[in-house]
């Protein structure tokens, strides 16, 4: 992978320096709001970016065992972002836990920063993959587990964050049904559902993925105990699906 | 080529703990030892081409060496996003492995045919591509492929194949036959060789041999050249697929390339490998003129 990343890269901006740089200390929801406003010209987004704040705050700050120290440990937990749109929450919650210096999110989308509206994991410290075009996180999540899983790493989960919209893309299912009939039970997905799906899911997203044998959870995505007693819900043999639903994107 | 690829594979996975085959459910009969002995590193997702590519980035993210197969159709045009996204995008390495390329199951019909492959990929950077001739250019050539640590490789297996083995170098054209100083160049890919000796036989031409097309070895071409630069390209996927690597090559001289190869048009009939390629100007008669009426 050396040698190729580093082909990237040459024709490609700067990866970001590791590490959190001058500290800043981040507890709360609005602290983190902070950071998200330092980073503008994304409005489109901005309701997708915060729909994700809270489960990725929970997430990172209570569930995953990856941070700044194990980035490139074969140990850590993976997280990817497959809904790589409206990322400002993400990359709030990747410098509040100090995976790059807060200062980089002032330059959010501009020329030089490693911070664009879509993350690129070979610029952005902590990202596992670089994401933007939808249907891809969960299939790439497969992989990994799978990965992990033949090379004796059954500790790590690997999580993959999709939107209810997202889940129009076919490769999703695809995704679903194999790691439900596979049992590949350190694969967990979370849906942040919004209701931005055009045409809807009758019957809820969460019955997609019980019907191919998925453990499945659906939360309000707001509230921290809840999303924190759905990631950490024991699912042994299965995959765990947490749907955690936010205020509708178009209300 | 099939065969020598469930054997070369099942040898790797027995051998390298790194490497990995995913199938979608195509050529899962060539690997039932390896199935067996390996379930965490042979894995078949299936009829979902989107997921095996999908799932061929997500092992090459964890260190992994994934090789992926099904018919060049599924592989590479159907989940084309996959490749330039699972694969390129995320800076990740795969070998990917096809058959049925162009016209090696015609009663098939245009669904299987894939003749665009290559000139789909040299769209995205970084890719590798070997067209062996062969067999035993086929086991060389995935071994060489799966070794190459995290580079994005492509071998595309063919039913179609010559009579003999050439000794191929990865990445180097290889002289077959030299012609005078006055001659014109043949570059022949994999399959293609057969046929083209057999049409130049009566012509004063260099015949090169290429079962590597990407990187172009355009030092190996240069030095076949003579008096005049006139080269003629003979791929058995997308004619023309290697035109503009070629007038690289050539730079700085004043040259001519003609490209031949599997036309664009789609071509409504069934039947045999052999009638394609006659159908489509590639047997030894259609090559003969079209070579002979290019170079004199």
């Amino acid at each position: 992978m050396t040698n190729h990343s580093a082909a990237h890269a040459a024709t490609a901006p700067t990866r970001a320096p590791a590490g959190p740089g001058p500290r800043r200390t981040v507890t709360d929801r609005a602290g983190l709001l902070d950071l998200v406003a330092l980073m503008t010209g994304d409005e489109k987004h901005s309701p997708a970016a915060h729909s994700t704040l809270d489960a990725l705050w929970v997430l990172y700050d209570r569930v995953l065992d990856v941070h700044p120290g194990n980035v490139d440990a074969p140990e850590r937990d993976r997280f990817l972002l497959s809904k790589g749109h409206g990322p400002m929450a993400y990359y709030a919650v990747l410098a509040a836990k100090g995976f790059f210096p807060v200062e980089l999110l002032h330059g959010f989308g501009a020329y030089d920063s490693p911070l664009g509206h879509h993350p690129d994991r070979l610029l952005v410290p902590g990202a596992e993959i670089g994401s933007g075009s939808l249907g891809h996180g969960l299939p790439l999540a497969v992989g990994t587990a799978l990965g992990l899983r033949a090379q004796g790493l059954t500790g790590p989960a690997v999580w993959v964050l999709i939107g209810d919209a997202e889940f129009d893309e076919g490769s999703n299912h695809e995704a679903v049904a194999f790691a439900g009939a596979y049992g590949l039970d350190r694969l967990h997905t979370l849906v942040i559902d919004n209701s931005s799906a055009t045409h809807g899911w009758s019957g809820g997203i969460a019955a997609r993925f019980a019907g191919e044998g998925w453990s499945t959870a659906t939360v309000d995505g707001r509230d921290h105990e809840q999303l924190y007693r759905a990631f950490t819900a024991p699912h042994p043999g299965r995959p765990h699906v947490v749907v955690a639903r936010t205020e509708p994107k178009y209300s | 080529m099939r065969e020598q690829f469930g054997a070369t594979v099942t040898e790797l996975l027995e051998h390298d703990p790194r490497t990995a085959l995913v199938l979608a459910d195509i050529g899962t009969a060539q690997f039932p030892d390896a199935a067996r002995d390996h379930p965490d590193r042979v894995v078949n997702v299936g009829i979902r081409e989107q997921l095996l590519i999908g799932v061929a980035g997500g092992l090459a993210l964890t260190g992994m060496r994934p090789i992926a197969h099904t018919f060049a159709s599924f592989l590479v045009e159907r989940p084309f996003e996959q490749v330039k996204l699972d694969l390129v995008h995320q800076g990740v390495g795969a070998v990917l492995v096809s058959a049925a390329g162009s016209y090696d199951w015609p009663a098939g019909g245009r669904t299987h045919m894939s003749p665009g492959d290559v000139a789909l990929l040299d769209t995205l950077p970084g890719w590798h591509v070997h067209v062996p001739g062969h067999p035993a250019e086929a086991d060389l050539l995935l071994r060489h492929a799966v070794a190459a640590a995290d580079t994005l490789q492509y071998v595309r297996l063919s039913a179609h194949q010559n009579a003999e083995r050439q000794p191929v170098v990865p990445g180097r054209f290889l002289t077959v036959r030299q012609g005078s100083r006055l001659a014109g160049v043949v570059l022949a890919v994999g399959p293609m060789l057969d046929a083209v000796l057999e049409a130049t036989e009566t012509l004063d031409v260099t015949v090169l041999y290429a079962a590597t097309v990407r990187p172009f070895d355009t030092v190996g071409l240069r030095a076949a050249l003579g008096d005049r630069a006139d080269v003629v390209l003979v791929e058995p996927y997308l004619a023309g697929t290697s035109e503009r690597a070629a007038h690289r090559a050539l730079e700085g001289r004043p040259h001519r390339v003609l490209g031949l190869g599997v036309p664009v048009a789609e071509h409504r009939h069934y039947g045999s490998i052999s009638e394609h390629l006659a159908a489509y100007g590639l047997d030894a008669a259609g090559l003969h003129a079209a070579i002979a009426s290019y170079l004199w």
